[in-house]
């Protein structure tokens, strides 16, 4: 079994002996800067690849097969080009919202996922309270959507942004509601305490129906938050051309571009983390045998393993579903996934009883 | 038809001759409004097909085409004309028929004719700042005159509309403005992914509901009634394949069928057989596209690619016969081009137990889907008297209950051969026009499943002169194509060109009804039920 | 010699699965070659061009754009047989200040030109225009209307013609590789390709002066 926790800490004992702690501190700090930026690049191309490939299946077609073998590069010529595309200046926008607006949104979307447990050692910054950190730093995306839908002096834009902001801050309260069941179950809001809690059996089944419902809630909610699949009403192709980046080129497109597929990726690493255990292996009390087997692969494996069924399971259900209108979104939301989830909680608070 | 002409013998200036199934009505034109109004309350003529402008030299004229729901054979066409060229003035009939509207903005636009009365008499087609009226037979076509313009219309000038109303007898012309300063309007199109097409739509909005809506056309106008009249009949066939290029056979086979007619021409069983087979693949092939784009619009990208699966099947059988995938330029006056291939009838036959079988996946991905149904259920309302008062024909009027399918009111081609029912539904919603496509697919395979193993042996198409030149009259030809009626107006001096040709776009008053079934719901609704309608922008602007 | 050196140079351009000798209009680009040179391009400089125009060819976002027929081509050409995934340009966009290549399918008229010549403007660099269809580049079956504009070219550049009434979606597969063999000849660091302006600009001159002629004329 590969244990990432030995090149971690190699490293940081090899800093410490070679400068002062506050140094050493502070060179971990920036190469953990680095390393999250870089698998955050690396991940947003590979999503976007695996997305374009799996859509290509459901759709009788091939998909990329050109550039690179399978046509695995695709992605990076895509970004190869995207970085040089020319940045259009608009007129009677506002210039300093309209730059910050897809900043906002990347950032939101890279500091929580620098806060996911991909590997028992590779865990940037474990808070206390980690489940609230992921969910209030996520939701500084909706500024972001918000600031660019209203700066860019576009109508289409505009209506974009109105609908991600009523789709958006409607659904961080199921999203919140579902995770806080599971809270309520481990009795914890650090990631890495959740997770090994779940070292016996996963939440999803220690938490009998209440954290089978939460689930449920939290993939459909997640996926709402993503501005994906049947909720991608703030860029509804066929009303808002491309809703609230209409005006955005270059590079700046491509920071929401980015956004959108590393969202999918950390909304699925949250539900494989709560729901599904994060790192651990599958195990059933009693089967010793088994036990041992999974324990051979090694946790990052099983975290990539769970968030790419995740992943997989949100593209399924984005190609086959024709989109939702603004009203039957909020009916959804308001009238039967925010009632169900409250009712869900007391369940659960009842189990735990 | 005794009946009418018994009831027209009240109308003392009325002039009424018949022309076959057509009764020829001509009045003064002081006299039209008051004739058209008995037409419309006496004789119950609620449907007007269409109005034809056409330049006497002498005098400019307009007939309307109309029936009576009741007995849709039968077709009245009401004929009027003004002497005077410099500011010729007609009663407007708006009031009595919804679809006027639009067609006689239509008229004004070709040949100037002001209607007195009408709310709206901006140019359809033609930009507002377009000199002279091209379908005029004086019309200069000097291109320095209209120079190809690089700056856009001014919103001013679209949105300034003037009427002409009668004030102690003078003309008076009024502008208003058709939005107010405070409305939030939105631009759909002309390059926008989901008008089928550069439909330009400007829509007034309050948060997400729709208030108005301004239709505006003429993106794609490239005057094939003007071009038509200097060409020969059968290049003027090519043309009508690129008008609903959907449906481009069947409008070939329409203006094949007008000038058949005219000319007295006895077309030999087979073509009839196999244009008909040709006809129905195009239907097919439009229904699944129109399916396809609309699950497309509701972002269901999947389902269109599907429907494009199914299609390119379809698109196979027209290449292998006709050597064209969209436009299968096949049928010619007399018949069609050439024989059909080998395969065509194996291959066909393959289709249909595919297709059948794929309608079943379809309806399982898409119309089972409880998204999709509460999309489509409860909105975009359409009434019977409401479709026939717009003229919006076709599965879209269909759907609401009117029965108005020329396959069976005037069977042409080898349709009385065929078996088949007209598929209707009553509640006129967003999900029955989108239903009754999928329906229809399936009725057009049962006639081709009908047809194809019966297809007569003999020559393929009969023998014309190698200039065809149809005798002098007028000549009126109605098909089905897939959206809708869609009619050839030929007038003809004896020339081997027109002298007037006119084109029954069915897709015009579907846009038309757009507007009722969408004020009050919602934008995307708006997108929904303009892609239930399915209308194809091209054979609108002709 | 001079020639050969030039052919060389364009059999370089590697297209995967397209040999040079499956390319048909391999004098025009060679031209185009030779074009550039003489005023004073030079092509193929360095390693950094070559990774930028790697991404660049390989990566042609399509603008949704479609005025008539040849529209329906165009929505096969990225429907299931056809596939142009494959070559990763299904990403179609429909802001064109996202989009790389626009299309021209279709007629285009007098009222729509200005709309066309906006929507190039709106389009950022590097953008590509490929007239689709015998429309879009003569005014094909429709030359002797009045309402035609006589190709697309008139109103915007264009870099690569599809003739047909409607093209194959195969044709447009082909154009689609032309058009990728031209973007790999660019180099990053200067301008890119222009198209020749001169008569452009010597018209607007001439134009100039007769109105001044004429103005004066009424003085």
């Amino acid at each position: 079994m590969f244990d990432f926790g030995v090149v971690t800490n190699w490293i940081d004992l090899f800093l410490r002996s070679n400068m002062s702690e506050n140094m050493a501190l502070f060179v971990e700090f920036v190469l953990v800067g680095f390393a999250i930026l870089a698998v955050y690049a690396v991940l947003a191309l590979l999503l976007i690849y695996i997305e374009r490939k799996v859509c290509a299946f459901f759709q009788c077609r091939i998909g990329p097969n050109r550039v690179g073998p399978w046509g695995l590069i695709q992605s990076v010529a895509d970004m190869v080009k995207i970085l040089l595309k020319e940045l259009i200046k608009i007129d009677r926008a506002d210039p300093v919202l309209f730059r910050i607006a897809s900043f906002l949104v990347i950032i939101a979307s890279i500091c929580t996922f620098g806060a996911i447990p991909f590997d028992p050692a590779l865990h940037a910054v474990d808070f206390n309270i980690g489940i609230f950190y992921l969910l209030a730093v996520s939701s500084l995306g909706v500024v972001g959507i918000l600031l660019a839908g209203w700066s860019s002096n576009n109508k289409y834009t505009m209506i974009g942004a109105m609908r991600s902001g009523a789709q958006l801050i409607s659904y961080e309260l199921s999203c919140g509601l579902s995770l806080m069941t599971i809270v309520i179950l481990s009795g914890t809001m650090q990631l890495s305490e959740i997770v090994n809690q779940q070292s016996e059996m996963w939440f999803l089944f220690k938490g009998h129906i209440p954290a089978l419902i939460a689930f449920v809630i939290y993939l459909i909610a997640s996926h709402a938050e993503t501005n994906r699949g049947p909720f991608d009403l703030p860029e509804a192709e066929s009303e808002l051309t491309a809703g609230y980046h209409t005006e955005y080129s270059g590079i700046q497109f491509g920071f929401f571009y980015l956004a959108e597929y590393l969202n999918m990726f950390i909304v699925a690493a949250i539900a494989a983390t709560v729901f599904l255990g994060g790192w651990m292996p599958l195990h059933i009390p009693g089967w010793e045998g088994f036990n041992g087997i999974m324990d051979k692969i090694p946790p990052f494996i099983w975290f990539f393993g769970k968030t790419f069924f995740c992943v997989f399971l949100a593209l399924w259900i984005r190609w086959s579903f024709p989109r939702l209108r603004i009203d039957q979104l909020l009916h959804l939301e308001w009238k039967i996934l925010m009632p169900l989830a409250l009712i869900n909680i007391l369940l659960m608070a009842l189990c735990v009883i | 038809m005794g009946m009418m002409n018994e009831k027209l013998s009240a109308l003392a200036f009325a002039f009424v001759e018949e022309n076959g199934k057509t009764l020829n009505v001509t009045v003064p034109k002081e006299n039209l409004y008051e004739a058209a109004v008995f037409l419309r309350k006496e004789c119950n003529c609620d449907f007007l097909m269409d109005i034809v402008g056409i330049d006497y030299t002498e005098s400019l004229g307009t007939i309307y085409y109309l029936s009576n729901t009741q007995n849709p054979a039968q077709l009245v066409a009401l004929k009027t004309s003004t002497t005077d060229r410099e500011d010729p003035l007609l009663d407007s009939v708006h009031d009595l028929w919804d679809s006027a509207g639009l067609y006689e903005r239509e008229v004004h636009d070709f040949l100037g004719i002001r209607f007195i009365n009408h709310p709206d008499m901006r140019r359809l087609f033609l930009r507002q700042d377009w000199k002279g009226y091209p379908l005029r037979k004086d019309y200069d076509a000097n291109p320095a005159l209209n120079p190809v313009p690089l700056e856009n219309e001014l919103i001013e000038d679209m949105e300034a509309v003037p009427a002409v109303e009668l004030k102690m007898g003078q003309p008076v012309e009024t502008i208003h403005k058709l939005f107010e300063e405070d409305e939030y309007i939105v631009n759909f199109g002309p390059q926008h992914p989901a008008t089928h097409g550069v439909l330009h739509l400007r829509v007034s909005l309050e948060g997400e509901i729709v208030k108005k809506i301004d239709p505006n056309f003429g993106y794609i106008h490239r005057g094939i009634e003007k071009m038509s009249e200097t060409y020969t009949y059968p290049q003027i066939l090519h043309l009508t394949d690129r008008l609903d290029y959907l449906s481009g056979t069947i409008n070939r086979h329409a203006v094949c069928l007008c000038c058949e007619k005219a000319l007295k021409l006895e077309v030999p069983e087979r073509a009839h057989y196999i244009r008909t087979i040709f006809d129905e693949l195009t239907r097919i092939a439009s229904h699944l596209l129109g399916w396809g784009c609309m699950a497309m619009d509701m972002g269901s990208i999947t389902a269109f690619v599907y429907g494009m699966r199914d299609r390119e099947k379809i698109m196979d059988i027209f290449e292998e016969t006709s050597g064209g995938r969209l436009m299968a330029n096949y049928s010619v006056i007399g018949g069609v081009a050439w024989d059909i291939h080998p395969n065509f009838q194996r291959k066909v036959k393959e289709l249909i137990p595919y297709l059948r079988k794929m309608l079943k996946e379809h309806h399982l991905l898409f119309t089972g889907n409880p998204i999709a149904r509460g999309r489509m259920e409860g909105v975009g309302h359409l009434s019977k008297e409401q479709v026939i008062s717009l003229g919006a024909t076709g599965p879209s009027g269909r759907a609401s209950g009117w029965s108005n399918d020329i396959r069976k009111i005037e069977p042409y081609a080898a349709y009385r051969r065929a078996d088949f029912n007209e598929v209707l539904r009553q509640d006129g919603m967003t999900f029955d026009r989108y239903i009754i496509r999928l329906d229809e697919i399936l009725e057009s395979l049962n006639i081709i499943e009908q047809l194809i193993d019966n297809i007569p042996e003999g020559p393929y198409a009969a023998k014309t002169k190698a200039i065809i030149r149809l005798p002098e009259g007028e000549f009126f030809q109605r098909v089905e194509n897939a959206r809708g009626e869609f009619d050839v107006y030929i007038n003809s001096k004896g020339d081997k060109s027109p002298y007037r040709i006119k084109f029954r776009s069915p897709c015009l008053t579907l846009v038309n009804s757009l507007i009722p079934a969408t004020v009050g719901s919602k934008v995307a609704d708006l997108i929904m039920i303009g892609a239930s309608l399915d209308y194809v922008v091209p054979c609108i602007d002709r | 010699m001079e020639e050969r050196s030039l052919k060389m140079e364009v059999k370089d351009i590697y297209i995967k699965n397209m040999k040079y000798e499956d390319f048909k209009e391999n004098e025009y680009l060679e031209e185009y070659v030779k074009e550039l040179r003489d005023n004073g391009v030079s092509i193929f400089v360095s390693k950094i061009d070559d990774i930028i125009n790697w991404g660049r060819s390989n990566s042609v976002w399509p603008l949704t754009f479609a005025t008539s027929c040849c529209g329906i081509e165009f929505m096969c050409l990225g429907a299931a047989r056809y596939d142009f995934a494959r070559f990763g340009w299904e990403v179609t966009r429909n802001s064109p200040r996202q989009a790389d290549v626009v299309f021209v399918c279709g007629t285009i008229v007098h009222k729509m030109a200005p709309v066309l010549k906006r929507l190039y403007d709106q389009m950022a660099e590097p953008k590509y225009v490929m007239a689709f269809g015998s429309c879009a580049i003569s005014g094909g079956p429709f030359k002797s209307s009045y309402h035609t504009v006589m190709g697309v070219d008139q109103v915007i550049p264009v870099d690569v013609y599809i003739p047909g009434c409607p093209p194959r979606p195969d044709a447009m597969i082909y154009g689609m590789m032309q058009l990728a063999r031209k973007i790999k000849m660019q180099e990053f660091f200067r301008l890119p390709s222009q198209p020749d302006m001169k008569p452009y600009a010597e018209a607007e001159q001439k134009e100039l002066k007769k109105e001044e002629v004429a103005d004066g004329n009424d003085e």
